[in-house]
């Protein structure tokens, strides 16, 4: 099982449902198993708030859903992540390609990496970073997690998660 | 006719529906003619009424009314391919356009000016799309429910607001009972 279907089949096991998506080149192969699946809903969006509307309109109608997005868009999503996940208490697991971290190649990546994990704890969302593979083994307990607490949770993966970006 | 006034004769179609209704007066409009828990208000976000909807349509099978305004869908545009794209046969977006933005002092919006929502609409990939006049909105909107299709109402209005109460209502008893409408 590849990297991009574990995650994938953690989401289904978590009984998620619907899923949106803004692309990454880190996060390709997971997006393409995702929309493959025949227990996903797959909209993909074309901003980050936009998709966090769908997310919690899906949650709401009944079916847990989760964003799968660069960490650029956490300087997008801000005003959504405050004024309406969080202050209706609703759930949303945010997997994240974490750019401009070890491995990335592209300079101004690192401008918005320096600000994503400030920005994430001035929100106070939970945040987990995953480094290694090994790292995604927490990932179905993470899901748990949100949906137990109805919060927005942050799941931070970085190039030598995914195995470099454009070095592998 | 002003969007208060639209709202007012469409209250009795919308009572039974799920409506996702846009921040700002519009909410605050929906709420002092007709409060239902089948009503989810939105007290920020500017823009995402459409979206919200768009995912609450695709979760579960009752028809879902948004009622958005043009500034808000301007600010949001991408979410127009997304509807048409991912078009849902129980969603109905009503853009009560107005030409301005209402909730900061009736600025004037672009669509006052040149711009067709009703043409980006189609243009977006919007299957069904049908501008009207504010006084046909009640048909109209009756029309897009019976026909089980996706649909993106335009409904030309008048600038101007009804003077109503912010809602005061906390947020999570907003969405809680509005998850206990769509259950019901």
């Amino acid at each position: 099982m590849t990297i991009d279907q574990k995650i994938t089949a953690d989401l289904v096991a978590a009984k998620i449902g619907l899923v949106t998506t803004v692309p990454c080149k880190q996060l390709a192969g997971v997006i393409e198993e995702v929309d493959q699946h025949p227990e996903i809903h797959h909209i993909p969006a074309n901003k980050e708030d936009e998709g966090m509307g769908i997310c919690a309109g899906a949650w709401m109608g009944g079916t847990r859903s989760a964003i799968i997005m660069q960490n650029t868009a956490i300087g997008v999503t801000i005003n959504t992540l405050a004024t309406l996940i969080q202050f209706y208490r609703m759930p949303l697991p945010m997997l994240i390609s974490y750019r401009g971290e070890l491995r990335e190649p592209v300079a101004c990546q690192v401008e918005m990496a320096v600000h994503t994990k400030a920005l994430l704890a001035q929100l106070n969302i939970p945040t987990y970073h995953f480094h290694k593979q090994a790292d995604a083994e927490e990932l179905p307990m993470i899901l748990d997690y949100t949906f137990m607490c109805n919060k927005p949770v942050a799941i931070l993966t970085d190039a030598n998660f995914w195995g470099g970006y454009g070095d592998q | 006719m002003i969007r208060s006034e639209i709202l007012k004769e469409i209250a009795p179609i919308l009572r039974d529906q799920l409506v996702v209704c846009n921040i700002g007066i519009p909410s605050q409009e929906l709420h002092a003619i007709d409060d239902q828990a089948s009503n989810f208000y939105m007290l920020g976000t500017m823009g995402l009424a459409s979206s919200i909807g768009l995912g609450l349509a695709h979760a579960q099978p009752k028809p879902v009314i948004v009622i958005d305004g043009d500034g808000s869908v301007l600010t949001n545009l991408g979410t127009l391919p997304t509807i048409g794209n991912n078009p849902a046969p129980n969603y109905i977006l009503l853009i009560v356009d107005n030409g301005s933005y209402g909730s900061t002092g009736d600025q004037p919006t672009y669509t006052g000016r040149k711009t067709s929502l009703t043409e980006m609409a189609r243009a977006a990939g919007c299957d069904r799309v049908v501008e009207c006049q504010a006084e046909e909105t009640g048909a109209v909107l009756e029309d897009a429910l019976a026909a089980g299709q996706c649909t993106v109402i335009v409904c030309k209005c008048e600038s101007g607001n009804a003077k109503m109460p912010v809602i005061t209502m906390d947020p999570v008893v907003i969405r809680d009972r509005f998850m206990g409408a769509v259950k019901a």
